[in-house]
Parts: C-alpha cells; structure tokens; sequence
C-alpha cells in the first residue's frame, strides 16, 4: 500500500442533479480532440464516460473508480494490466497488458470499469485525469457534487 | 377543453450543429419543455411551456440554446401590450384572479436612478478605504437620546442602560422569506452567508427548521398574522423578532401556501397538518389599532424578557409616515418599510403591479416625520423593496435609513432569473419549490458563498463611495440627504424626498 497523500473524488449524492454533465466531459477530456462538438460528431464512437451516473427516482449520483485501498480488480486481473500506480496511489489499466477477459468487471463492486467501446477492446476506467488540475466530471459539475479531495494514508 | 389560444412567451433557439443530443437541456427541466425525438435524432423545445428561467440555458454544455422573448407575440400597440392581450386570453381561459411572483416589473420611476451622490473636492478631502478605516458597521434597535457615564477611580463606565441591539457589519439584512415559499437549501444558504458576514438573515412566516437553529445568532424571526410556528422557543430562537402587517408586493392582503407544498417537514415547522393550505389572514384578527399593536408588541418584550429587539414591518402605502410614527410610539425598536417593488413568491398581480408607494419615497417622509416629532432614536428604519445594487443602498441610508433588507438581490446571487414563477413550486434553481429532485440543484455551499460574496462586493463598493464623499462611517450617512441632488425631478418630488436639484450648492 502506497503511503502518503492521495487524491480522491468526494460524492456527494445530495446535490447530484443528474444533468450528466460528468459523464460528457469525461469522454471529451479523453479524447482526441478535447472539443465537445467534434467529439459528439466525430469520435463518441471509440469512447465511453468513466464516470457513471447512477439514476433511480429522486436519487441520482456520479460515481466514478473509488480506487480501492483493497482493489479486487487488482486481484482479480489475470495479466497484471490492472495495477496500482506507485507514485499516485491511484489504479489505472495497463491497455497493453489488458487481454479483455473482463474479470476485473466482474469483480468491481462499485460497477465502474467498462468495456471498452469500438475497436478499444480493453478494460476503461477513471484515471483520476491525473494530467489535469482538476478531474473534468469535478471541474465541470455546475452543483459541486463531486469535489477533489486529498486524503492522508 | 379548447386548443389554448394565448401565445408563447419566449422562444427557444437551439443552434443544431452545436447539439450534441447529451439531452441536458431535457433531464433538467422541470416544466417538461424540453423533449428529445429518438427517430429524428432530435431536441426539440415547446415554447409555450418555457418560463424564461434560463436553466437549461446555463447547464448546456457547448453553448447551443438561447432563450430569448418571442420577439413578435402580439401585433404592437403602445397601449394593448402584448402583456396585456396575453393577460386577457389567459383570464377568458380561466376566469381567475392572475398570480405571479417576485417584485413588480412595470416601468414605474425609479427615483433611486434619478439621484445622485456627491463627492470631495478640495475644500474637503476624501479618504482612501484601503489605507485609511472605514466603518460600515451599524446598530438596529432603541438609542439613549444621550448617555450618562460613570467615573471612578480613572476608568469610565456607561451608566445608560442601552435597549438591546442588533449588531450589523454591513447594512445589509436578507429579507424575510418562508421556509415553504423558498426551499430548505435557499434558507441554509442566506443563513450560512449572515453567519459569515455578520448580518441577519429573517425565517419570515415559515417556522423554524431544525437545520436553521445553529443560525439563531444571526436570525430575526417573523411573527405574521397566521402565527405559523410561533411559540415561545420560537421567539426566543433568533436575535430579534418581526411582526409583520404587511408586505410590499402585495399591501393589504394575506398569504397562501398552497396545501401540496405543506410536505412533511414543512408541516412540521409551520405546526399545521400535511396538506392543509397555510393561509395567512389579510390582517392580523388581534390588532385592529396602534393600542393593538403595542399589546402584541410588548406581549413578545414580555416572552423574550426584554432582551432582543422586536420591530414592525409595513409594506409602503400612502399614509407610511403617520403609521411608522404609531408604530414607533406603540414600542416598536425597529421599522421595516417594504416598497412597491418589493418581492414575494406568490400574489395577485394586480395587487403586486397597482397597489404601495415607491420606498424612496417612504423612506424619505419616514424619517423626517420621526425627526419632526423627536422620535427618530427610538426606532431603527430598515428599509425594503428593489434594493438593487450598493449605490441604492447608499442612496436609501442617505435619505434616512439605518439598513436595508435584500430579498430578490440575494435570490439572484443563489442563481434566480426572475422568471416570476415562484408560485408554482416548479423552480428550476432549486430556490422556490419543494421538490426534492430540484430542492438539491442549490447547493447550499454555492449559496452561502455566493450570498456573502454579494455582501462583501457591496461592502467594498460602499466603502469606496462613502470615502469619496470623505465620509469614514456609515452611521455619519444616515440621513445626510446633503450628499445627494435630484436630475430631472419635479419641485414637489424633491421636497417630499427632502434632497436639492443638482446643480444647486449648499
């Protein structure tokens, strides 16, 4: 276990509006292009939102890869793809490694891995937009339903 | 029933090659106008159900609606406004009285906007707020006319027992408004902003939430004429207590909160059964007089044993400066006079369009009439009703104000449009509704800070005009009408505001 501080995205279903806002700047903040327009024209095809907003009545919430302290899809992964990062603390796919047997998507308990959409075959989840300041499902919800926090460990 | 005949009231323009079909638009809004067609890949909006509250507007993720007015609704005509066609059709539909909410829209004079401050030049220097003090911080309640001080042995003690005070850093109050008419998110957030600033914020007739106990240092609490909530620990909740007669958008008559907003939580603060209509009676059935008034007034001295300061709030009408005089000499420790543009969250037009006197005005005859009979001291005037922007503030403290209260200004930093829709509980911004699914879109974190950054904006802003003027505390303001001029105003007007036409010296 990596010890240290370690970023990590708060929900809070209290103020989820369920507009879904998250999920379209995820996949915009992992394509190509980084252009909403372009993306939705050009290349939704190749990419699905890591962040998934989960919706049943009056309850609705973005919930993203928790990035387990004790990551069963770590465990699970035949190849070693699935791996925590050292440095981070976070757990990112190794698209290399990743032979696509889904067991990972089995094991999550959260359901937040996907499979990959077109000719991307292999394991997706949140990578925490570690290139960015702010994750853009955090950066980008207009009611601060999910913030970015940093949690001692 | 007939095809409706009225038509819509504002259009939506939905640029299709920035759509990107993320349906946004469509999950948000609350009165269905949005809908999207799957076998034409489409969104598509029907106008006649949009309010113009600009929601969807503002969640759209790559800019591609525009809300705008229907720019050709009815034939023009000067006269038969398209407002007033449009009102026509929809009282032949429905044969009943017009509601509507927030403050009044019609092109009354603002006299705010015809008044303008003075400034230091040479003969008097200004002062710099960022390097020299300034004080904004200002008392509500009873003043000693003088003060009698006891020496002894070097230090100096204050002999004058001083009636109970309200201590404000800015002189800036939230108005009151219901918990039921605003959501329990909107309370939270002007509740957390006066904590943070240092002001109040006022429950109105709503009760009093669980939630909004820890806020009672900064709360005044309102006790209207349906007693909704109101018991001992309720009056002795906050830091003063309000008794209201009347309202500015709607002088003269009651309130209704309609039974399917009484929810359970509601009924719980307002102490009435889930579902029931909390109606408030026009007048309160207790005070039919002064006399009247002063007995309630003391009965709730009596229940809060004389330690919190207890005021009166009359909207503006005609005889506002005999009344605020019969209030002050009833024991009132503070006035609230509430104008014609004041806000509510629901009232019949006709009464919230046609009915008060503009609060320039009251303010203005108010405080001369108190200095006149040589009872100003004995009461705070706080004033109410379109405050819109700082110099107003200004310009309301100048004519004779201690504070003033904000209502619609403060909703509109939690995010309002304006839209006047309050009353049918639909609100889009989470502000005036009860739904759960829209009671969450206002994040009463967001609010809070953006409430208070309001205050701190005009804080700033009042500070600086206040230098300009080389006046260093906002107490030596109140009543100065010597720093404002009228521009194209009538002799009368400037008379009964008490101010020079601009131009003319001391």
């Amino acid at each position: 276990m990596v010890k240290g501080m370690r970023k990590k995205i708060l929900v809070k279903e209290e103020y989820c509006i369920g507009c879904r806002l998250c999920e379209i700047y995820c996949v915009t903040a992992h394509s190509q292009s980084k252009n909403l327009i372009r993306v939705f024209r050009y290349e939704l095809g190749e990419l699905a939102p890591a962040v998934i907003v989960e919706e049943r009545e009056y309850t609705t919430f973005a919930v993203q890869c928790r990035h387990c302290e004790e990551a069963s899809c770590v465990r699970a992964c035949i190849t070693g793809a699935m791996h925590r990062d050292s440095s981070t603390g976070a757990v990112y796919v190794d698209r290399d490694k990743c032979v696509g047997c889904w067991m990972c998507i089995m094991v999550c308990p959260y359901g937040v891995i996907k499979r990959g959409t077109g000719s991307n075959k292999v394991a997706s989840k949140c990578d925490l937009c570690l290139d960015r300041e702010l994750p853009a499902c955090v950066e980008n919800c207009p009611n601060e339903a999910l913030v970015l926090t940093e949690v001692n460990e | 029933m007939a095809k409706r005949r009225s038509t819509a009231d504002f259009v939506l323009e939905r640029d299709d090659y920035k759509c990107i079909r993320c349906l946004a638009c469509v999950r948000v809004c609350s009165y269905g106008a949005n809908f999207y067609d799957e076998r034409e890949n489409m969104v598509f909006t029907e106008n006649r159900k949009c309010v113009g509250c600009h929601f969807c507007e503002a969640i759209c993720p790559t800019e591609a609606i525009v809300v705008q007015h229907n720019p050709l609704a009815i034939r023009w005509n000067a006269h038969w406004t398209s407002e007033v066609v449009t009102d026509i059709m929809k009282q032949a539909e429905t044969g009943g009285v017009l509601l509507t909410s927030m403050g009044n829209d019609k092109p009354y004079f603002t006299y705010f906007d015809r008044m303008v401050l003075n400034a230091s030049q040479v003969t008097n220097p200004s002062i710099d707020p960022l390097r020299e003090p300034m004080e904004i911080r200002t008392f509500i309640g009873k003043k000693p006319l003088s003060l009698e001080l006891e020496e002894s042995e070097g230090s100096v003690a204050l002999k004058t027992q001083i009636a109970p005070q309200l201590k404000l850093e800015v002189p800036i109050m939230f108005s009151a408004m219901s918990y039921g008419s605003i959501s329990l998110n909107a309370s939270k957030s002007l509740a957390k902003a006066a904590q943070t600033v240092g002001t109040y914020f006022n429950t109105g007739e709503g009760g009093l939430h669980k939630d909004l106990k820890e806020f009672g240092e900064n709360m005044i609490v309102q006790c209207a004429s349906g007693r909704f909530g109101v018991n001992v620990d309720y009056l002795n909740a906050g830091a003063a207590v309000e008794i209201k007669i009347g309202q500015g958008a709607k002088p003269g008559i009651g309130g209704h909160l309609p039974g399917e907003k009484v929810t359970e939580p509601i009924s719980e603060t307002r102490m009435i059964p889930v579902g029931t209509d909390a109606i408030s009676p026009a007048p309160h059935h207790d005070i039919y007089s002064i006399e009247d008034l002063r007995q309630l007034i003391y009965a709730i001295k009596e229940a809060t044993r004389y330690k919190k300061p207890v005021g009166v709030k009359i909207a503006a009408v005609h005889n506002v400066a005999p009344i605020a005089s019969g209030i002050v000499r009833a024991g009132a420790d503070f006035v609230v006079i509430d104008g014609i543009r004041g806000g509510t969250g629901a009232t019949p037009k006709v009464t919230r369009d046609n009915v008060g006197i503009p609060i320039e005005l009251a303010i203005a005859v108010v405080d001369k009439r108190l200095r006149d009979e040589g009872i100003r001291h004995l009461a705070s005037i706080i004033v109410a009703g379109g405050i819109r922007k700082s110099s107003d503030v200004i310009k309301a403290i100048a004519l004779g104000a201690d504070a003033v209260y904000i209502g619609t200004a403060a909703l509109v930093a939690l995010g309002c449009h304006l839209c006047q829709k309050c009353y049918m509980g639909k609100c889009n911004w989470g502000i005036a509704t009860q739904d759960p699914k829209l009671v969450r879109r206002l994040n009463p974190e967001i609010g809070a800070r953006r409430a208070a950054n309001l205050l701190r904006a005009w804080a700033l802003e009042i500070k600086e005009i206040l230098g300009g003027m080389g006046i260093n505390a906002i107490e030596s303001l109140r009543g100065n009408r010597d720093v404002l001029r009228g521009v194209g105003l009538q002799e009368h007007e400037l008379e009964i505001l008490g101010i020079k036409p601009a131009g003319e010296a001391w």
